[in-house]
């Protein structure tokens, strides 16, 4: 049955054949990845060139959208043609790989050279280990929590910049009249859903969503205060412009970065777009974890490595796993990504300011925050995120209604 | 000998009837019964599991059609697929074959106009898509454009009003289809007996009743194939919507086959994906087989006594 799904499939996914070397000593990897944009493409070839510095080869396979990406490893695996390593986010992604044996373990490497001493914070190891063994390797955190905003514009309307949601609230009308749009908000699913995420954990605080996402606590739900991080978004979304549905979160970002906007929420990955643009952090733009607990999500990426009836493949996947949690690597690969390293014994002296914020929150355990998919099911969270999604679209959505279907949600077992 | 057996055999038992064609046939015959057959079978195995990221034989009964009826998003995708259906194939229809009367009044620059007219259709739908959400975007699209011509009256917000959303999507649609509709029309009008137009103008019948009531009835053979091939593409429907709107704004534009591509690709839930298929698979089937029933077999059948 299997292979016939994979004949299935072989139909609509073209597929990219390559013959994995035989040559002793040098090995070949290919390595399908998402990430395609200026800083995504230099941070991924930190991998590549010291993957080949150790003599072997590196086979790109970019595909763009984490989605795409994603289905394409996964037909791969199944029709059996698995690449040497591939990209998945920290979260419950892959489990099912896991389970059905389909990923390299790799406990070998990983008792060897001590991941479990050295890799911070500890929930990342969690994400990785299934019944006492390694699946897969964290390469960087990224955190959802901040919100960018351009100091020119409050600066022109004469208010300080916001620390909390309140705050920006408060001055948005101000914003408006000056005809600048309070808020940048890419209208697409994963934006609309992130954003809400921010909302509700700087409102609710972390201990209040883990008891949600990770317990499925129907009361904690129930006890009304998720309603004002109901409100409180439906607010926000009054101070967007008519331009954001389907807009992309760079073309938003650029939106902040030229004045055309006063503030965007948004992960840390909206810093390498400002750095490009050549501004300075907290002199040009701020970036501000809102909230007044301040939090650091774990969001990040891992690679997960295909089992392969090819000896040699498994040793390039240990190798290659090595390599990846090196130090020297692992400084280089975060300062082109903007993300935060997964050990805390690495040279981060080239860090901005916001990144050291990141740095320093992150070094406090009660500061790091999980999200919902560190939890959940890609199943659970799609359907969460349908019903942020379109709370924020269709105004006749009532918060009554609202909390209904995300209780329904919740009870659903996915 | 043979020459008196074999059409004897022929006459008394149809399956030799035109044996050669049916054993070139058999390849077809054999790949759409293990290919599509063998798949809506294998789909609907696995809509009983609760299937994630790869398939497995969990058996959980109907609870995913149950999840699937209950979803609103789903509500708004079958809603979306009718509205999206019914105004793309009128709009086609009416639309093409206008064009096609009108080029057939022997016009100056007829095959100049022929090509402008059926130019959309040599794009495909993820450009089609892509020219009409620049077209329709509020902030840099048409609107913008007249605003700053000074008409700021001028209001087209289609693309972001979740109400309105679809029917963009159904212009975008039209706007492609229309030319093809309109060639299969313009051939069928060519093939109209000069005499017959002699006998209406004899007659005396308006330009406009003959083409409603004597010339639209003889061109039925082009209308069905044109409703068939409009019809196949309006189940499957999908990259015009994503380039378009991607589904958006929320899910407002969002089609069946987009949720069973989405569940299948993006959100690891093959069992659901597997269940909305299936049904979209019998709503086809009911919409379908009376009517193809009629028109292939029932019409032929009388047409032949």
């Amino acid at each position: 049955m299997k292979k016939f799904f994979s004949i299935l499939l072989t139909i609509f996914i073209p597929l990219s054949f390559t013959n994995v070397s035989k040559a002793a000593g040098h090995m070949e990897a290919e390595v399908i990845h998402w990430w395609t944009s200026g800083g995504e493409q230099a941070a991924i070839s930190e991998f590549a060139k010291a993957w080949e510095e150790m003599g072997n080869t590196w086979i790109d396979t970019a595909i763009t959208g984490g989605d795409n990406a994603r289905g394409t490893t996964v037909n791969r695996i199944i029709g059996g043609n698995p690449p040497t390593a591939a990209q998945f986010n920290v979260s419950k992604q892959f489990v099912d790989l896991v389970e059905q044996g389909l990923l390299q373990s790799l406990e070998e490497v990983a008792s060897a050279e001590g991941w479990r001493d050295f890799i911070y914070p500890p929930e990342l190891i969690e994400t990785c280990e299934f019944e006492g063994e390694f699946y897969c390797v964290p390469v960087n955190i990224h955190s959802w929590q901040w919100m960018w905003i351009n100091n020119d514009v409050y600066k022109q309307v004469g208010l300080p910049v916001p620390q909390t949601f309140e705050e920006f609230l408060a001055g948005a009308p101000k914003i408006q009249e000056a005809g600048i749009i309070p808020l940048a908000l890419g209208g697409q699913t994963w934006q609309e859903s992130g954003m809400f995420g921010v909302v509700s954990s700087s409102i609710l605080g972390f201990p209040h969503m883990q008891k949600i996402f990770r317990d499925k606590d129907v009361d904690t739900l129930r006890d009304g205060r998720f309603e004002d991080v109901l409100n409180t978004y439906r607010e926000l979304n009054q101070f967007t412009d008519e331009g954001s549905p389907g807009r992309l979160w760079n073309d938003t970002t650029a939106m902040v970065i030229e004045g055309k906007a006063a503030m965007q929420v948004m992960g840390d990955w909206a810093r390498g777009e400002f750095a490009v643009a050549g501004k300075e952090a907290m002199v040009d733009y701020s970036c501000v974890i809102p909230g007044k607990e301040k939090y650091v999500a774990l969001g990040g990426d891992v690679f997960v490595f295909p089992k392969n009836d090819d000896p040699k493949v498994k040793d390039a996947q240990l190798a290659m796993a090595s390599m990846m949690v090196n130090q020297t690597v692992q400084a280089k690969f975060n300062n082109a990504k903007g993300s935060l390293p997964m050990r805390l014994d690495v040279d981060t002296s080239a860090a901005d300011a916001c990144m050291q914020m990141g740095l320093d929150l992150i070094q406090n355990p009660d500061a790091i925050m999980r999200e919902s998919d560190d939890w959940n099911t890609p199943a659970f969270t799609a359907a969460w995120d349908d019903i942020i999604s379109e709370f924020r679209n269709d105004p006749n959505y009532t918060v009554a209604q609202v909390m209904d279907d995300l209780e329904g949600v919740l009870t659903s077992g996915l | 000998m043979a020459g008196l057996i074999y059409p004897a055999i022929q006459q008394f038992m149809p399956f030799y009837r035109n044996i050669a064609a049916k054993i070139a046939l058999l390849p077809m015959i054999v790949i759409s019964l293990t290919v599509f057959v063998g798949c809506i079978i294998y789909s609907f195995v696995y809509s009983l599991t609760n299937s994630k990221l790869v398939p497995v034989m969990n058996y959980v009964g109907f609870d995913q059609y149950e999840r699937l009826f209950k979803q609103r998003k789903w509500d708004v995708a079958v809603e979306n697929i009718f509205i999206y259906g019914f105004v793309f194939t009128i709009g086609c229809l009416i639309i093409g074959f206008l064009l096609a009367v009108l080029i057939d009044q022997k016009i100056r620059g007829e095959s100049l106009f022929r090509t402008i007219f059926l130019y959309p259709y040599a794009m495909s739908f993820v450009v089609t898509g892509l020219v009409w959400k620049w077209v329709l975007n509020p902030t840099f699209g048409l609107e913008n454009s007249m605003h700053m011509w000074g008409m700021t009256w001028f209001e087209l917000d289609w693309l972001v009003n979740r109400d309105l959303a679809i029917y963009a999507v159904c212009i975008a649609a039209v706007w492609q289809g229309a030319g093809f509709v309109m060639v299969l029309m313009l051939a069928g009008l060519r093939g109209i007996d000069e005499d017959i137009w002699k006998s209406l103008s004899i007659e005396g019948v308006a330009k406009w009743k003959s083409y409603i009531f004597v010339i639209l009835p003889m061109l039925r053979p082009m209308v069905v194939t044109a409703i068939v091939l409009i019809a196949a593409g309006v189940v499957k429907v999908y990259d015009l919507i994503l380039a378009l709107t991607s589904g958006g704004p929320g899910y407002a534009t969002t089609t069946p086959a987009m949720y069973v591509m989405e569940n299948f690709f993006s959100r690891a839930n093959l069992g659901q994906a597997f269940a909305a298929s299936i049904i979209m698979f019998i709503s086809v089937v009911c919409i379908l087989a009376p009517w193809a029933f009629y028109e292939f077999y029932l019409r032929n059948k009388y047409a032949n006594n």
